[in-house]
């Protein structure tokens, strides 16, 4: 046993309502640059739909992640070493921009240019690659809330695997349709196939938090980390040249605070805590033989922080004890481990992904409620989530390789948390037999309606900071003003803790800066 | 012999290839952040996917056979027994193949650079020189080659352009070799080294990054955190990786790191 730690987040997709701040303020904050136009770190998907990059979970088309070879050991999907190295010269399996979406922007110039006429101006698409002017055919979530109807979802890879394999069509019409939203970063794999992909070793995991970067001055332009992206979460800066990918806010995570858009998200529905694992068993887990055993098996090289043999070897691994107390508290450890309400992102693509999610109740309770039924009954609920196939199905193949069991379980668990709490609110006495029936004490229910429905801040982010005692170290880092060098034009003067400026970037909004006001808290 | 000459056939030469080794110096220890082929595929991919392997295979194919005509004195290929005629048929063969897949992969890498208007944007000035000289080269190379030899009498390089060439590496130039040198063989080989003077500033430094090691290095990469001493923008991370071959599993460093 090996234990590493890893920076993971749980997203609640019942509380997702679409609205892209979590986007906006990712792009705004890292990919609001020359090169990046199309690059969205963070992006929300309505599914059923295309997502983004357009059917990019199409693995035959794009050949991302990785595959068991006849012999039963891992090789990434898009072929050996030596395949990949003699397809250097142009990249077959490499999304265009067209796949993504030709950015634009508008000539709001004309706006205020154009001669007096009696007609009043328009200002029209450009291009933001060319500058030409363009007509929008796409973007980034074309098909939001299940826009462009049957022509665009039946494209759905997803739906299509259902059509194709279960013989079930997933139908579109308004009455009969379900759908929910589903907010995507990068997954700071365990078993990350976009650094294996990286011929140049310029992409890497992070031994001290597992998140996943690129070295902007090692990336050397061979665009192969695209490609080996199942989740197709690198992105290539046509500008610079270099791929970039979500950074897990890793400047923010350093300071223990929580990621851009964990920070932002309107729906409080993202939570972020500490996962130790067994590093020694991520192999063997990702190469599990049958896809339907990947969430088990990644369950399986989690290990448990309260367990004293765990805690010594974390010891004896570099692991420090903040980050062993923090994987205690871990929130995100509570509902991938305890509840199991949480689940993985397509496993089956092997790269034991660390963004995980808690399935959504709504298209069920949307379904009952639609049929008359108390949508917040627990015998209602469980029995619709027995009989409502398609939506379960569709779940399971986002996050169980298509096994619907611990879909339903999940879902089975938040319906009975549901109707346990309406019974407590309304002042009723609460039916035991909700919690015993999906293997929960009530406690345990209140518990999760703590962490799911309040969802306090402090609950929801349990952040150790990096190297314990440099916190503070690396805030100066961030904060210093860049001029604020030995015989430098800001010299002397930039250090927040002495009444200097404040940088917003790294500012908790819980705490006063120290510098907030001059002389208030001498040092 | 004129001091013109000279300038061409010796001075040029050292300029051209210290420039070219200082250069990569200055711009490996200053520019790591643009050290990349500055790939355009996202942008562009059905003409790419044509042009790019034909230009490359073509291109490998032709400094390959430079390496062989330059470097490799006549005696030498003599003395295993290759003989003057057979020689001059293997060159040709290999050159007018390497020739055509160069030509034409050029020809589409270029047409691509200028039809398609996102590629087009993304074309700097460096670009475009390094265009310029690259199908000036490329132009009198295949002009001399394919006009002279295939189409024409034929003309030895090894007994006078080979020889100047490798005089010049022992320091020992010989100018007077290259005077009556055919012009578009003169002209080839000084827009070459027009284009090792460029090289250093230009994407063709990927050149000298390709990625053999990968054949040999474990799947995943793992790397602590640059330690805090470390100057922002200098890589100085411990390489994860080097010493353990040829694994697939997951060997992150050994020991404790986090303090
Ligand atoms: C085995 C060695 C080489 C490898 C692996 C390699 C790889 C690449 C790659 C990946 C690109 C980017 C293509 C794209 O996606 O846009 C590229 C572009 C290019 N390479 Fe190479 N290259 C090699 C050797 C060379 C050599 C020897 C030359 C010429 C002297 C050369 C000249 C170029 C040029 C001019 C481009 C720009 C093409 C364009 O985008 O218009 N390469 N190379
Ligand atoms: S999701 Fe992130 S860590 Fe996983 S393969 Fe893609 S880019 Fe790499
Ligand atoms: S900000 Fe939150 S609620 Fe809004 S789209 Fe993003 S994840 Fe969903």
């Amino acid at each position: 046993m090996r234990v590493m730690a890893q920076l993971a987040m749980v997203m609640n997709l019942d509380k997702c309502i679409g609205c892209h701040t979590c986007s906006v303020t990712c792009k705004q904050t890292w990919t609001n640059r020359e090169g990046t136009e199309y690059v969205w770190f963070n992006n929300v998907e309505t599914r059923p739909g295309q997502g983004y990059p357009r059917r990019y979970e199409d693995q035959e088309r794009w050949r991302g992640g990785w595959e068991l070879t006849r012999r039963g050991r891992l090789r990434l999907r898009g072929g050996s070493r030596l395949r990949r190295l003699g397809r250097l010269f142009a990249n077959p399996d490499l999304p265009e921009l067209t796949d993504y979406y030709e950015p634009w922007t508008y000539d709001y110039r004309t706006l205020t240019t154009a001669p007096l006429g009696d007609d009043s101006p328009v200002a029209r698409p450009i291009s933001a690659i060319t500058g030409a002017p363009t007509s929008v055919r796409s973007g980034p979530n074309w098909d939001d809330s299940l826009g462009g109807g049957p022509e665009n979802l039946a494209a759905d890879p997803v739906v299509a695997r259902l059509r194709d394999e279960l013989g079930t069509a997933v139908r579109f019409e308004f009455e009969q349709a379900f759908m929910f939203y589903l907010p995507r970063i990068c997954e700071h794999c365990l078993n990350p196939s976009c650094v294996a992909s990286c011929p140049s070793g310029a992409m890497y995991k992070r031994v001290e938090d597992g998140i996943v970067l690129v070295d902007q001055d090692r990336c050397r332009g061979w665009r192969m980390c695209v490609s080996g992206c199942p989740y197709k979460k690198v992105y290539f800066n046509h500008r610079t040249g270099k791929a970039e990918k979500c950074t897990f806010c890793y400047p923010r995570m350093e300071v223990g605070q929580p990621t851009v858009c964990a920070e932002t998200c309107v729906g409080r529905l993202r939570y972020i805590g500490v996962m130790l694992y067994d590093v020694d068993r991520v192999t063997r887990a990702a190469s599990t033989p049958d896809e339907k055993d990947l969430y088990p098996a990644q369950l399986d090289v989690f290990l448990d922080p309260d367990d004293p043999e765990v805690a010594a070897a974390a010891e004896r691994d570099g692991v420090p004890h903040e980050w062993v107390e923090a994987a205690r508290r871990s929130p995100v450890r509570d509902l991938i481990c305890t509840y199991r309400l949480a689940l993985p992102l397509h496993p089956e693509y092997r790269t034991m992904p660390m963004v995980w999610y808690v399935p959504p109740l709504s298209p069920v309770v949307d379904a009952l409620a639609r049929t008359g039924f108390d949508g917040e009954d627990t015998g209602n609920l469980f029995g619709a989530i027995e009989s409502l196939r398609i939506p379960v199905e569709y779940l399971a193949e986002l996050f169980t390789a298509g096994d619907p069991e611990p879909v339903r379980a999940s879902l089975r668990r938040l319906a009975a948390m549901r109707s346990f709490m309406r019974s407590v609110n309304l002042g009723e006495v609460p039916d035991g037999a909700a919690a015993s029936q999906v293997g929960l004490t009530e406690d345990q229910l209140r518990a999760m309606y703590r962490l799911l429905a309040l969802a306090r801040y402090e609950e929801r982010y349990v952040i150790p900071t990096a190297g314990v005692g440099q916190a503070h170290d690396l805030e100066a880092v961030a904060t210093r003003c860049s001029l604020d060098t030995d015989g430098g034009p800001g010299m002397g003067g930039g250090d927040s803790a002495r009444g200097g400026p404040v940088e917003l970037f790294v500012w908790n909004p819980h705490s006063r800066p120290d510098g907030l006001f001059p002389g208030s808290r001498p040092r | 012999m004129t001091t013109v000459d000279v300038v061409l056939w010796t001075v040029l030469p050292y300029v051209a290839l210290t420039v070219f080794v200082v250069g990569h110096v200055w711009r490996w220890r200053v520019d790591q952040f643009g050290w990349t082929t500055r790939t355009t595929q996202v942008l562009e991919s059905r003409w790419l996917r044509l042009g790019s392997p034909l230009f490359h295979i073509g291109i490998l194919m032709a400094i390959a056979g430079h390496a062989m005509g330059l470097l490799v004195p006549k005696t030498w290929t003599e003395a295993v027994g290759v003989s003057e005629h057979t020689y001059h048929v293997m060159a040709l063969a290999g050159g007018v193949a390497a020739a055509v897949l160069v030509v034409v992969g050029l020809v589409l890498l270029l047409l691509r650079r200028v039809v398609n208007g996102r590629v087009r944007r993304t074309t700097n000035r460096m670009d475009k020189a390094l265009y310029l000289v690259l199908t000036a080269v490329i132009t009198f190379g295949v002009v001399g080659t394919v006009g002279r030899n295939l189409l024409g009498g034929g003309y030895d390089y090894r007994e006078t352009i080979a020889v100047w060439f490798r005089g010049v590496f022992w320091f020992h130039p010989r100018p007077e070799l290259m005077v009556d040198v055919p012009l578009v063989f003169q002209l080839h080989a000084l827009s070459a080294l027009v284009l090792f003077a460029m090289w250093p500033f230009t994407r063709l430094v990927h050149v000298w990054s390709v990625p053999l090691a990968y054949l040999c290095r474990p799947y995943v990469v793992y790397r602590r955190r640059r330690p805090r001493t470390a100057r922002l923008g200098a890589a100085a991370v411990s390489a994860p990786a080097a010493g353990v071959s040829g694994g697939r599993g997951h060997r992150p460093p050994r020991g404790p790191s986090f303090r």
